[in-house]
């Protein structure tokens, strides 16, 4: 029997005798959630029907599940298709991973972004393209490399009778500039059209993607994502700081560990096929949790903030202005005015950060 | 059944530096300890010791006779519960969802929002007085409702034995009186075994049933307040001149210090 109350008190909540299922639930994260999942969807919808030869809508989505003439099944499903295909899968990983590294290290700062993941895997690749690796090992694998050599480091630097977030934040901001700072040489010393082929993976870009790409980051996550909410349960003790956590019969280490483990994951896999979109690791959580109006980062909502985010900004970039732009230009310019209109919002109504 | 908390041979240490060495001690069950010294004495160390916050370097702390490190740490959250000096709540975290969370050891995948849950929920709220804060954010409350936010917390972890780091530092003294009262009634409703560090030692006085005195690491004096609390013990432990009266109010002793300016 199942049972559906909305007192006061609890919040809506569920209730059921067999299997003895039961939670709580919060109606605006769920329709903020729905929101983001239908937007997300007409995005895509439009990012495969508009282009140099124009699709309608319909004919676009028909030509997703292959209905239609050879040619518009041609550049919907190996043109367009993957690109916004790889938007939203890079836009998902990143905006996860940014939620689930904000929430283990309490600090909406520690995106993957600003604590090393991203330039590790930045250093590989440019090291890859300077050097001429590039012929024999992909940059897809390079990147990788970068973000657990570097994930790998952060740990190990930042352990000390255990990990705590602030650790982590620190040693990562300092790997991060010494990561920056290789990859600036690299690119200084190599030749002209290295240099322009190494700052054009840098800048993040799903130009030219094909399915290539986007399966085996959708393999990846389609392990991680899981995992990854899964452990979402487990860190709202860990929120309350590693003491609490503890006392909560949390183990926190292991806990901690095992995020770290997901969030590089699916960082280095968004990087790898996508390079290092700017900004969305760390703006699309904290812009879902004011969307939601919670007080962490939501991790589903995180990711589809984050999936929404690219597939709308490479839409910009290739629409907007009158060259097409790399869509890690547009990621920055786009997202912080929306990052910082909800931060003045929530201010002006009282209830700061 | 009230489990047993003990501990035998301990030495706590931070790194290199020792803090506790060769320690032995009993908490009384169902009743209230509190743990008092100067500064620095160990008695933090000693709590955190006992809630398993810190490994012993050597000795054990034992729960009915089991080593906590032996003690799966989920069914170990559901018998000891731990409050840390000042705990901070993430940002607009409301009050409801704090002390849900101290359901977390009851809670499985499947099941988080069970009647037990709902139950013990509503419970601690309405014992520690704030059930009309419950939708309201942590970090908005002043001083005295958080703390009774975070200790709702720790009684809806509904565990026998409870421990408390300092709970009523940085609190105004009506607010201090404010949470000595509603953990004596934790303990005189519900039976719990409560152990706090306390820095006040005519609280101490008048709130524990048993009192320990530390200095440099070491237990100088332990049991009834009246045997503890005399003025050679808190000349020992404090290094302070003091005369010792009874309290007016409660019956218990009460510590009128001297220092050097003054002399009786």
């Amino acid at each position: 029997m199942a049972t559906k109350t909305l007192s006061p008190k609890s919040g809506a909540h569920f209730r059921l005798a067999l299997p003895p299922l039961s939670g709580r639930l919060r109606p605006r994260l769920i329709t903020v959630c729905t929101a983001l999942a239908a937007a997300t969807f007409l995005a895509v919808g439009w990012a495969v029907s508009m282009g140099d030869f124009p699709i309608t809508f319909t004919e676009a989505l028909k030509a997703v599940v292959g209905v239609g003439d050879p040619g518009t099944l041609l550049i919907v499903q190996e043109l367009r298709l993957p690109r916004a295909v790889v938007g939203v899968l890079v836009g998902f990983a990143f905006g996860l991973s940014g939620a689930i590294f904000q929430t283990m290290t309490r600090n909406a700062l520690a995106s993957p972004d600003m604590i090393g993941f991203t330039q590790g895997a930045g250093t590989a690749v440019v090291a890859g393209i300077v050097f001429g690796w590039t012929s024999t090992v992909s940059t897809q694998v390079l990147g990788l490399l970068g973000t657990f050599v570097m994930a790998a480091l952060v740990y190990v630097l930042a352990w000390r009778r255990g990990t705590t977030g602030y650790r982590i934040i620190l040693v990562g901001i300092g790997l991060q500039w010494m990561a920056t700072s290789a990859t600036d040489y690299l690119v200084a010393r190599g030749m002209q059209f290295q240099a322009h082929a190494a700052l054009g993976w840098l800048t993040g870009n799903l130009n030219g993607r094909d399915w290539s790409q986007a399966l085996p980051l959708a393999l990846t996550m389609a392990v991680l994502v899981p995992a990854a909410l899964a452990l979402g349960r487990l860190t709202r003790t860990l929120q309350l700081g590693d003491d609490v956590a503890i006392g909560l019969g949390t183990r926190v280490q292991f806990v901690r560990l095992a995020l770290l483990v997901t969030g590089v994951g699916l960082v280095a896999f968004g990087t790898a096929a996508g390079g290092p979109i700017a900004f969305v690791a760390l703006a699309a959580p904290q812009i879902a949790q004011r969307l939601a109006g919670t007080a962490w980062p939501p991790p589903l909502a995180a990711g589809l903030t984050g999936a929404l985010f690219v597939v709308g900004s490479d839409l910009a970039a290739a629409r907007l202005f009158p060259m097409e732009l790399p869509v890690g230009i547009v990621t920055g310019v786009l997202g912080a005015p929306i990052l910082l209109w909800l931060l003045i919002r929530a201010n002006r109504a009282g209830s700061g950060g | 059944m009230i489990p047993e908390l003990q501990a035998g041979g301990l030495q706590l240490a931070y790194d290199q530096r020792v803090v506790v060495d060769d320690l032995d001690v009993k908490v009384p069950p169902g009743r209230i300890t509190a743990i008092v010294g100067a500064n620095a004495c160990g008695k933090s160390t000693l709590l955190r010791a006992l809630a398993r916050l810190l490994s012993p370097r050597k000795g054990a702390v034992q729960l009915d006779g089991r080593a906590l490190h032996s003690i799966p740490t989920r069914e170990l959250a559901r018998q000891l519960g731990i409050l840390p000096q000042g705990p901070t709540a993430p940002e607009g975290l409301t009050v409801l969802d704090l002390v849900t969370r101290g359901r977390s050891p009851h809670q499985t995948w499947w099941r988080q929002w069970s009647k037990a849950d709902e139950a013990a929920v509503h419970g601690a709220l309405a014992a520690t007085g704030i059930a009309d804060l419950a939708g309201r954010a942590v970090d908005e409350l002043s001083g005295g409702q958080r703390q009774r936010a975070w200790i709702a917390m720790a009684v809806a972890q509904g565990t026998p034995v409870l421990l408390l780091d300092e709970p009523t530092t940085y609190l105004d003294l009506a607010h201090q009186i404010d949470v000595l009262d509603l953990i004596h009634d934790l303990n005189r409703n519900e039976g719990r075994t409560i152990v706090m560090v306390l820095h006040d030692l005519n609280q101490a006085c008048r709130y524990a049933d048993h009192v320990i005195a530390m200095k440099g690491g070491r237990i100088v004096a332990e049991g009834d307040p009246a045997d503890v609390i005399t003025a050679e013990n808190v000349a020992e432990v404090f290094d302070l001149r003091c005369q010792v009266t009874t309290d007016p109010v409660s019956g218990t002793p009460l510590v009128i210090p001297m220092g050097r300016h003054h002399t009786s």
